[in-house]
């Protein structure tokens, strides 16, 4: 049982791989969260596998593996961002993917209006509601994950909370009213 | 644009004035597990067996120098 460090490394191996299978589902609807388009959300959860896997060494196991790839994701995703500037966001086109190719998962219209809600927030709010009130992370740990202060995650749940009742209000209720994309921009004009 | 009825609209979306955080946070989550409950695609099933198999490989030649 003494276990020299090759034999430890070779015992974490498989888990690594294993752990790593065990968060995909949920590092998988985080990217789609976020992004808005499968294809597009698998490429970026791709990336992820294999930056997370080339910095495995990196990772001490029996800590928070789903987090950990969490963090590399978005990280992936803005400097992804950064270099093809806005072209990863794609409303119109992600609207038509989802609708073409995936009816049965998004089969609710109210799912779809919720989707276009989220995809009108302001990347940084989006993530942070989508951390808090999907993923399941606390306040501290999203906090961990964007890499800023408490008080800015709880700050940017309560603005994104704030948009989506907007957006969703407007869009809900108002159909022959503003349009979707300047009725927020008119209401959000009053509040601030 | 929309494709919904005023039936439908109502059936939907009970108008739960007093709560609409809950109701934002039942579609945030409904929308996030309707891609967590999705099998895993086998691209990156295979991918983590090919990132395993190299992995194996190279530790395999490391031992044999």
């Amino acid at each position: 049982m003494s276990g020299t460090a090759k034999t430890d490394v070779k015992a974490e191996e498989p888990s690594f791989k294993r752990e790593m299978l065990a968060a995909l589902p949920s590092l998988r609807a985080f990217a789609m969260s976020l992004i808005g388009r499968h294809d597009r959300a698998d490429d970026l959860v791709q990336d992820t596998i294999m930056k997370a896997w080339a910095k495995q060494d990196h990772f001490e196991m029996g800590t928070n593996m789903k987090a950990w790839l969490f963090t590399i994701l978005r990280n992936e995703l803005y400097s992804q961002m950064r270099k093809r500037g806005r072209e990863v966001q794609d409303s119109d086109g992600y609207f038509t993917e989802s609708l073409a190719q995936h009816p049965a998962q998004y089969g609710s219209l109210d799912l779809q209006d919720f989707k276009r809600a989220l995809d009108q927030l302001p990347p940084d709010q989006r993530e942070a509601i989508i951390l808090v009130g999907a993923s399941g992370f606390s306040y501290d740990e999203a906090a961990e994950i964007c890499g800023c202060a408490l008080g800015t995650i709880k700050s940017r749940v309560n603005r994104a909370r704030q948009r989506l009742q907007d957006i969703l209000q407007v869009t809900g209720e108002n159909e022959y009213g503003p349009d979707a994309t300047s009725a927020p921009l008119t209401s959000r004009a009053f509040v601030s | 644009m929309s494709y919904k009825t005023g039936a439908e609209r109502g059936a939907v979306k009970p108008v739960h004035a007093d709560d609409p955080n809950g109701q934002i946070a039942t579609k945030l989550r409904a929308l996030y597990i309707s891609v967590q409950e999705e099998a895993i695609p086998d691209r990156f099933l295979d991918l983590l067996e090919q990132l395993d198999a190299v992995e194996q490989k190279q530790s395999n030649a490391g031992m044999a120098e």
